[in-house]
């Protein structure tokens, strides 16, 4: 059984002026033993999509679709087999590790802290040993239980993050932006302890991050999200390397590859904002940013095609290509 | 030959940077810098938290006085004195990395651009000098060149209901307003999207190629570096470890730092990762010798004892890089080949 399936995933927010649609239609998977980035910029659902794994959206959400956790569907789950599942199921590692960590308690008693809520049964003695466990396997010594967050660096802080989502023994981590804070050695530090958790303990992962060059170097699969809705996918390298989507190709541009000599005094950008979820732009929605706009983008909105052998995109330019070399 | 070699605007000479922090040891942040920055050049100043990077751009921008040494900026040594301090910060401006944090959420864009001009006077002072023009005018002026058009569109505007991009755009035109001539940027776009971050990059190069202007970056990405630096100077704890020009640090780096920088960039797929084991130590307990020596792989992996420096890795202090002459690496294996 498939780790994780999202089908057909929506989320709308009841906001003050109006609905707002967050989410549109989304379709992933997630294997066990499997990592999978998703990308995107502000505000284009990634994180709504993340959160909506352990169904923690406000009450003013209405959520449509499948979101199945090892065949168990999240959203239509009873409140005690959700309980179980968050933590236990699947876990979440948030960015900023500075201010989800509680400034006044030993990090050791605050990773112990979901053990203790969710498996009553085990002895303190039992969860303690679990702690160092957990400390070890995200590469902190086992003394550093006894600390408080501020005396940690951001690195092992972040590090304590991943050792929390990790106490339960989750299937499944999903972790929002967990480098955004962190410098580039510390980055690959925390990067390479997320794989190799992955491989080693059999978890599935789902990596949320706006850097496509991070996404494509530590992840399996990678999906990209524009405006609510998944516009390319594929796997990770393939993605980055040679995006097929006019807006994968800009992300992935716009961190450039050091020697190329047309990145060079040539910052690569995207023009404009992504658009206002309320008032999305006719046809595809990305037309009115899109480099190589065609004349029917703003008519046609783009269903998935193949682009290339496991790899899918919503464009039209992607659908002629494919047709035209036969 | 580098630009700045001929014509420094800003210069750190033996600059060193000491605060008591209550350990038994002073923090020595910034411990004999020497960098000079070119008119009209983009300088990266690149390294990982707490390398001294942010106390080294302070210290040039005036607003940390050195302990040790001097910053020269157009040729005369800067004073401390209040008016020349003042004077000194409408040419040198700071643009720091979390535009929402740097604008006052309760002043509209014409404000947050038009405080710069009132505390320097900036109108009365052109009015003076023969210049017919008002605050508003100079306001649009800066708006425009920070690529926010038309400006009066952006006038009453408050800085939520812009979008990131937007804001980080009315920063700059805040410190374009003063008509400044060098720029320090503290990470400029590390808290911004990656579809607005090549966008302000290129707005910064075209600053420099429009206005003439000289940039300082500080950063820990690389990438920036390759999009719009000139020259980058590589700083761990507290001094500069490898400074060159832009291609040659990043497409031939000597110092194992920088090799181990590099190594982890995750566009680079061609190179084995050196991850770093730990984080830049603590600034109060530099190591002996080569204060990278605890970390550095090529003395782990025996290269520094084949090439039979590994005494002085771990023993011998190494000299401060000069500002001038090209590619050079503060390390005793490239000393002694010479380079």
């Amino acid at each position: 059984m498939t780790l994780l399936q999202i089908r057909d995933l929506e989320v709308v927010y009841r906001t003050a002026s109006g609905p707002l649609p967050a989410v549109r239609g989304v379709n992933l998977e997630v294997a066990a033993g499997q990592s999978i980035g998703l990308a995107g910029e502000s505000g284009c659902g990634k994180s709504t999509v993340a959160s909506t794994i352990l169904r923690l959206q406000p009450a003013s959400a209405e959520l449509r679709g499948q979101v199945l956790v090892e065949g168990e569907d999240v959203l239509t789950m009873r409140w005690a087999p959700l309980r179980t599942l968050r933590w236990a199921g699947a876990s979440m590692v948030f960015q900023g590790a500075l201010h989800s960590l509680n400034p006044v308690r030993r990090v050791g008693r605050q990773i112990a802290e979901p053990i203790r809520l969710h498996e009553p049964s085990v002895s303190a003695g039992d969860a303690a040993k679990r702690v160092d466990e957990v400390l070890e396997q995200v590469g902190l010594p086992r003394s550093r239980a006894r600390a408080y967050p501020h005396q940690l660096s951001g690195g092992q802080r972040q590090r304590v993050m991943i050792a929390m989502a990790l106490a339960c023994r989750p299937r499944l981590v999903i972790a929002d932006e967990p480098t955004t804070a962190l410098d580039v050695m510390v980055q690959a530090q925390v990067l390479k302890q997320l794989t190799d958790l992955v491989h080693d303990l059999g978890i599935g992962m789902l990596l949320i991050s706006h850097d496509l060059s991070v996404l494509g170097s530590t992840c399996d699969r990678v999906a990209v999200m524009y405006a609510g809705r998944v516009v390319e996918e594929g796997a990770a390298a393939q993605v980055f390397a040679d995006p097929r989507h006019p807006y994968s190709a800009a992300l992935a541009r716009a961190f450039p590859r050091i020697g190329d000599p047309l990145a060079r005094f040539g910052p690569s950008g995207l023009p404009g904002d992504p658009p206002d979820p309320r008032d999305l732009p006719t046809g595809c929605s990305f037309h009115p940013r899109c480099p190589v706009v065609l004349s029917s983008c703003p008519q046609i909105d783009p269903p998935h095609v193949p682009a290339g052998p496991g790899r899918t995109a919503a464009c039209l330019r992607v659908g002629d290509e494919e047709r035209e070399p036969g | 030959m580098s630009v700045a070699t001929s014509n420094p605007l800003l210069e750190a000479r033996g600059l060193a940077v000491r605060f008591h922090a209550g350990g038994r040891f002073p923090v020595r942040a910034v411990d004999g810098v020497e960098l000079a920055i070119g008119k009209g050049e983009i300088v990266a100043l690149v390294g990982e938290s707490g390398c001294g990077k942010t106390t080294l751009a302070r210290t040039l921008l005036g607003l940390e006085r050195p302990s040790d040494g001097s910053v020269v900026f157009d040729g005369a040594p800067l004073s401390y004195r209040s008016r020349d301090l003042r004077r000194y910060r409408r040419r040198v401006q700071l643009i720091l990395q979390d535009p929402t944090g740097a604008l006052n959420p309760r002043q509209t864009v014409y404000e947050s651009v038009a405080e710069g001009l009132r505390i320097h006077r900036t109108v009365a002072r052109k009015q003076r000098a023969g210049v017919d023009t008002t605050e508003g005018e100079l306001v649009a002026e800066a708006l425009a060149k920070a690529g926010l058009r038309p400006p009066g569109n952006f006038f009453m505007s408050y800085a939520h209901e812009l979008s990131g991009g937007q804001r980080q755009r009315v920063v700059i035109a805040g410190a374009l307003a003063l008509e400044p001539e060098l720029l320090v940027a503290d990470e400029p776009v590390s808290s911004l999207d990656a579809s607005i971050r090549g966008e302000i990059l290129a707005l910064l190069l075209r600053l420099r190629d429009d206005l003439g202007l000289t940039v300082l970056v500080v950063t820990h990405d690389l990438g920036l570096a390759w999009n719009i630096a000139d020259r980058i100077a590589v700083m761990y704890l507290g001094r500069i470890v490898e400074v060159g020009t832009t291609e040659q640090v990043l497409q031939g780096p000597q110092h194992p730092y920088t090799q181990a920088l590099l190594s982890v960039v995750p566009e680079i797929e061609e190179v084995e990762p050196v991850v770093l084991v730990g984080e830049t130590p603590d600034p109060s307990l530099i190591p002996n010798g080569c204060r990278f020596h605890p970390r550095c792989q090529a003395l782990a992996a025996g290269v520094a004892a084949e090439a039979g420096v590994a005494d002085s890795c771990v023993g011998e202090p190494l000299v401060v890089l000069a500002s001038t002459g090209g590619h050079r690496a503060a390390c005793w294996l490239c000393l002694d080949n010479g380079a």
